[in-house]
């Protein structure tokens, strides 16, 4: 649920990051905050436990600048990947305007990818959405890694898109590929307000 | 879209504001902030400065959410009054139109019951600023099936790299 002000010309967008646990979600976040200016950014909230797996959630509010005359607002959350924080996720979820899908590439953790993104198009649907229309962004993650599935492997196996959506490559604890993640969504995001209404 | 999105015009959001100062006042409290229930803050007014508001929208959000969550695991729509009790300071959170949060902070210069009563007056005013709101919504969405007016209708790949640059 966007959120647009016309009195004091903002737009606030919430954006998702979604997948199974130990994919990267958190590191994605912790990256962005460590390089963003900090006048563009406020804290980041991590609501994790003692070893550091997130909890609730995770946030980092940014503000980016202005499009269009318009200030423009980013509140990135994270949802916890482990299969039972289920009711955490639905929450989390609710008023989305768009999806990153964070995937594990490793071949060992495939099947905890695909139960996370069939997850995901559940819990969105009880929350009123359907992943076919709702800007989303697939993330390949841990590239970086020895034991990782091919490009193409993973596509197969997670695109749930037609036509199919964004595919990115990324090392979240080295930064690659994070930004162009989050630029990607944003683009869709700003350009899915046109078709809302 | 499943819900609808909220918009605020100049002439709600200065009735807003004028209502949450009023509260402010009224209920001899230290902070007043409107949130939505995505945790995005609407206005806030009174000893902000020292405040981190985005981040307090946020975690009240989340506790709202909780909430509910709970509620609704035994058998209730919702709890519609939280209220959190420290050393110093307190929060009232309570649900204003079903969907926007309001909450108070408060002190020793207060108490729970006069923050109650004057939140229960400025809910009755909220919600219906909220339902004008709503109705110009709909209005402007029925309009000669034009398509709700978009700042962003011609996005290009250049606005979105400025605003990360
Ligand atoms: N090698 C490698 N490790 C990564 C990469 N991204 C994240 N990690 C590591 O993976 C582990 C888990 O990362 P988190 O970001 O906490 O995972 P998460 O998705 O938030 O996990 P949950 O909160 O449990 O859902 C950490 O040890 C990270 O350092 C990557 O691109 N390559
Ligand atoms: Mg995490």
């Amino acid at each position: 649920m966007t959120f647009i002000n016309y009195a004091s010309r903002e737009i606030n967008c919430k954006i998702v990051y979604y997948g199974p646990g130990l994919c990267g979600k958190t590191t994605n976040l912790q990256w962005i905050y460590e390089k963003t200016n900090p006048n563009a950014k406020g804290k980041l909230i991590s609501l994790a436990t003692e070893t550091d797996r997130t909890l609730f959630f995770d946030f980092l509010p940014l503000e980016l600048g202005t499009v269009r005359g318009f200030k423009t607002r980013f509140h990135l959350y994270t949802v916890p990947g482990q299969v039972f924080y289920d009711a955490s996720r639905k929450l989390i979820l609710k008023g989305v305007d768009g999806v990153i899908f964070v995937a594990d590439s490793q071949v060992e953790r495939m099947d905890a990818n695909v139960e996370a993104i069939d997850n995901l198009i559940v819990n969105l649907k009880s929350q009123g959405y359907d992943l076919l229309n709702i800007p989303y962004i697939l993330q390949l993650n841990k590239r970086d890694l020895p034991n990782v599935a091919t490009v193409d492997e993973m596509r197969k196996a997670l695109s749930r898109k037609t036509p199919p959506e964004p595919v990115i490559e990324a090392c979240a604890a080295r930064g690659t590929g994070v930004f162009e993640t989050l630029k990607g969504v944003a683009k869709l995001v700003l350009a899915d307000l046109t078709k809302t209404s | 879209m499943a819900a609808p999105d909220i918009v605020m015009y100049e002439e709600e959001f200065n009735q807003i504001k004028g209502i949450i100062a009023k509260l402010r006042v009224d209920a001899n409290s230290k902070v007043v902030f409107l949130v939505d229930k995505n945790g995005q803050q609407i206005a806030a007014h009174g000893e902000i400065e020292h405040l981190d508001t985005t981040s307090l929208a946020s975690l009240t959000a989340g506790n709202v959410a909780a909430t509910d969550g709970l509620a609704r695991l035994i058998g209730e729509k919702e709890f519609s009054i939280l209220f959190h009790e420290g050393e110093k300071d307190n929060i009232h959170i309570s649900i204003v139109a079903s969907r926007v949060i309001l909450v108070v902070i408060f002190d020793e210069r207060s108490s729970l019951g006069l923050v109650r009563l004057r939140v229960k007056k400025a809910s009755e005013e909220l919600n219906r600023v909220f339902s004008n709101i709503m109705a110009k919504v709909e209005k402007e969405r029925a309009n000669v099936g034009t398509t709700f007016e978009s700042p962003f209708a011609e996005i290009t790949d250049e606005d979105i790299d400025s605003l990360f640059s």
